[in-house]
């Protein structure tokens, strides 16, 4: 598809346009709000919540008998809430562990909720085709109101986060800190919670309940290679999960058999693992090539000096030297030769004969300067 | 019962006492989330290994199942390692990758197949008697029962045969590396261990579910004893019971054996968080109440021996005088009074308290300690 025809298709076709939309609120606030879920390292809450959402929509469904997107959201949250709380509440309690606690809440929830839609799939009611979309999510189901519930509620969480600002940077760098100064760190807690659970409901349609942990983690996770402040992570994380999720959902909504959960996660992991590699300061291509440039400016120094040191104990500082000897100055042996010719390139080194190496007098007022540097004998 | 409910019910209990055993040591591990990211990623392995032998009965799938775990439990801590990454963001990083990519390789190129989402995430233990285990014309029975059973042995037989080398890694792993054992040999052996257990109650029960069943039974058992030996015998007794339970409650209900299996194993973990002897929350609320009375008990034998022999005594020592001194509320102090009298600790003679012997002495060592 032409660029052109896919930005016109993008504002005109009504189920591209709902698709993008929603999906882009959803890769916003997920990658927003997700950003504290990383820093206090709560990542896998975010999977227990989604997974223990599944009974909270069966339940609404149940109740309520329809499948209005708000009705779900609405189950979903309390369900999440209620797994969150169990999790704390066992942890408190008892002395299984955090991670114990969430993979019990996060499989008996999601069996419970397997068990409810199974259950509801027997029943003779028509309506209750299209629960089981919510497992990996279905964007293509998307319509306008739906796009409008999600978008309203998550304005309402950035608004929310916005608002309490401090209050939650204190909560996930120094909670200690922000109770001394008299802040209710608890009630924080629970309200940034809620927040996080909003998040996670109102991507469920889309993404659906196994995978919607993925747009919690990973935006947040890439956001963080590319900036130290907090600010600058929520807004690059946003970012990036808007990015995957319109991606993702587009790419899935215009595929056959596609669905859409695993695609936009499989967008967001390639945006992850982009900014892992590439990323300024932290990302692993650049330590390895400051990492090869450092050792390699290490062994010209040592090489230098030991070219220094052993003209100097001849008094003559012309005086020639076997590759031999200087190896077996050298815990790295193999990478003398390569160094020698680095050295010469630069003009600190001259080869006499076949295989013998002394100083020049630029190499030699180069050692010499480094020592005076470094405070060593001449 | 037919006798397709007895075999369903029997890979059931297999099943669940076959997860049940690697459970145990997840849960003391604290590796709980790394048998769920396992469980997620074996997805892709059994994909490709079908992919390549158009079987799913092939034992390749197994092995297939097996390295993608071992792959998992790799990049993790390849990722961990290079410290960009929390751990836990680590994990969450990892298995939804590999679980994507399986589950789209299922929906593009497998549609057609028994291989389906679904099954996927539920499994079709309701089907399993159909596939029959038929060796040299004998009929063994089904093929889920024949695989788990195996799998259920090969547990059984490491976690007999390794036992104390298992208890020492798990309980301290440096003494275990300093006895010259190696806990990352353990380590990877458990997740292998996991990975293979997953697969093979993948076909009964699906991905999600293998969690619940090695996750909730062992949890349930640490709750109610003490001892390795005792809790992996409990885990897999709870496991086997949550198994039938939830089959029983899937055919009331009609609905996913292995989903009402998984609900089972909730509300036993459930019974035992309330009710548990010393670790329930009943237990525990009941032992908070009664240290509140002792303490307070305390206190007053501690305020009469404060105020004996001096000449305030006769005024100290009056049950009325005691919300003053102490600030207790009239309805408290009155029943702090009686409880201290059932223990034998003070007496009470026209509204004076007096220490009895015992009294003084528990006020003299509170006083001491």
């Amino acid at each position: 598809m032409e660029p052109a025809w896919l930005l016109h298709d993008l504002l005109f076709d009504y189920t591209l346009r709902t698709v993008a939309l929603g999906s882009a609120t959803l890769g916003i606030v997920s990658g927003a709000l997700g950003v504290y879920a990383v820093l206090r390292r709560q990542s896998l809450l975010g999977d227990a919540i989604s997974h223990a959402a599944l009974p909270g929509i069966a339940i609404a469904f149940l109740l309520t008998g329809s499948k209005a997107p708000l009705v779900l959201i609405l189950g979903a949250a309390a369900a999440g809430w209620i797994g969150t709380l169990l999790v704390m509440s066992i942890v408190n309690t008892t002395r299984i562990t955090g991670d114990t606690a969430l993979g019990l809440i996060l499989s008996v929830f999601f069996g419970f909720g397997l068990m409810l839609l199974t259950f509801i799939q027997q029943r003779p009611d028509s309506r209750q085709a299209g629960l089981d979309s919510f497992l990996f999510g279905q964007a293509a189901t998307l319509i306008e109101r739906d796009v409008i519930t999600m978008a309203s509620l998550g304005a309402v969480a950035l608004l929310a986060m916005a608002t309490f600002w401090k209050e939650f940077k204190l909560l996930s760098f120094d909670p200690d800190f922000g109770a001394s100064l008299g802040f209710p760190i608890r009630l924080i807690d629970v309200l940034l919670t809620t927040l996080i659970v909003v998040a996670i409901v109102i991507g469920l349609q889309t993404v659906g309940v196994v995978l919607m942990s993925a747009m919690i983690v990973a935006p947040a996770a890439a956001a963080r290679q590319w900036t130290d402040r907090l600010g600058m992570m929520v807004a690059i994380s946003a970012f990036f999960g808007a990015l995957a999720g319109v991606t993702g959902a587009l790419i899935s909504s215009t595929t056959a058999r596609l669905p859409t959960g695993p695609t936009i996660v499989l967008c967001i992991s390639a945006i992850a693992l982009f900014s892992l590699l590439l990323a300024p300061n932290r990302g692993l291509l650049w330590s390895r090539i400051r990492g090869n440039r450092t050792r390699s400016r290490l062994r010209v120094e040592s090489v230098l000096d030991d070219l220094y040191q052993l003209a100097a104990q001849h008094g003559d500082p012309d005086h020639a030297h076997p590759t031999a000897v200087l190896q077996t100055m050298h815990a790295d042996r193999g990478s003398v030769t390569g160094t020698l010719t680095e050295l010469e390139t630069r003009g600190w080194a001259r080869r006499v004969g076949d295989d013998r190496w002394a100083l020049t007098t630029g190499g030699r007022q180069e050692a010499e300067r480094r020592l005076d540097e470094e405070g060593g004998e001449r | 019962m037919t006798t397709s409910q007895i075999e369903i019910q029997l890979i059931a209990a297999i099943v669940a006492a076959a997860c049940a055993l690697p459970g145990v040591f997840l849960v003391l591990r604290r590796m709980a989330l790394m048998s769920d990211a396992i469980s997620h990623s074996i997805l892709l392995g059994i994909v490709v290994a079908f992919f390549l032998v158009e079987n799913l009965q092939s034992p390749l799938l197994i092995l297939g199942a097996a390295i993608t775990g071992v792959l998992t439990v790799a990049l993790v801590e390849m990722l961990n390692r290079t410290g960009l990454v929390k751990s836990d963001a680590a994990i969450g990083l990892v298995f939804p990758v590999l679980f994507s990519l399986g589950v789209i390789l299922i929906s593009r190129y497998a549609g057609d197949v028994h291989l389906d989402v679904d099954a996927v995430l539920l499994g079709e233990l309701a089907f399993a008697p159909f596939d029959r285990f038929i060796l040299f014309g004998f009929d063994f029975g089904p093929q889920a029962l024949v695989v788990m059973s195996i799998i259920l042995l090969i547990n059984a037989l490491l976690i007999g045969v390794f036992y104390k080398e298992l208890k020492l890694a798990t309980f301290d792993a440096g003494l275990a590396a300093a006895l010259g054992f190696s806990p990352g040999l353990i380590h990877y052996a458990l997740m292998t261990s996991v990975s293979v257990t997953a697969v093979g109650a993948f076909d009964a029960v699906g991905s999600i579910l293998v969690v619940a069943l090695m996750i909730a039974p062992a949890a349930t058992a640490f709750l109610l004893t003490d001892r390795l030996s005792l809790m992996i015998i409990l885990s897999a007794g709870i496991g086997v019971s949550a198994a039938i339970g939830g089959y029983w409650l899937a055919y009331w209900l009609d609905a996913s054996i292995a989903g009402s299996m998984a609900t089972m194993t909730g509300v036993l973990f459930g019974l035992a968080f309330l009710l548990a002897p010393e670790r329930g929350l009943l237990a525990v609320a009941r032992r908070r109440a009664r240290q509140r009375w002792e303490f307070a008990e305390t206190m007053l034998a501690i305020h009469l021996f404060n105020h004996e022999g001096l000449p305030n005594s006769v005024e100290e020592s009056q049950v009325e005088h005691l919300d003053a001194h102490l600030r207790w509320e009239p309805d408290f102090a009155t029943r702090v009074v009686r409880g201290a009298e059932r223990r034998g600790l003070i007496q009470s003679q026209a509204g004076r308290l007096s220490l009895t012997d015992d009294g003084r002495r528990l006020a003299q060592e509170a006083i001491v300690s």
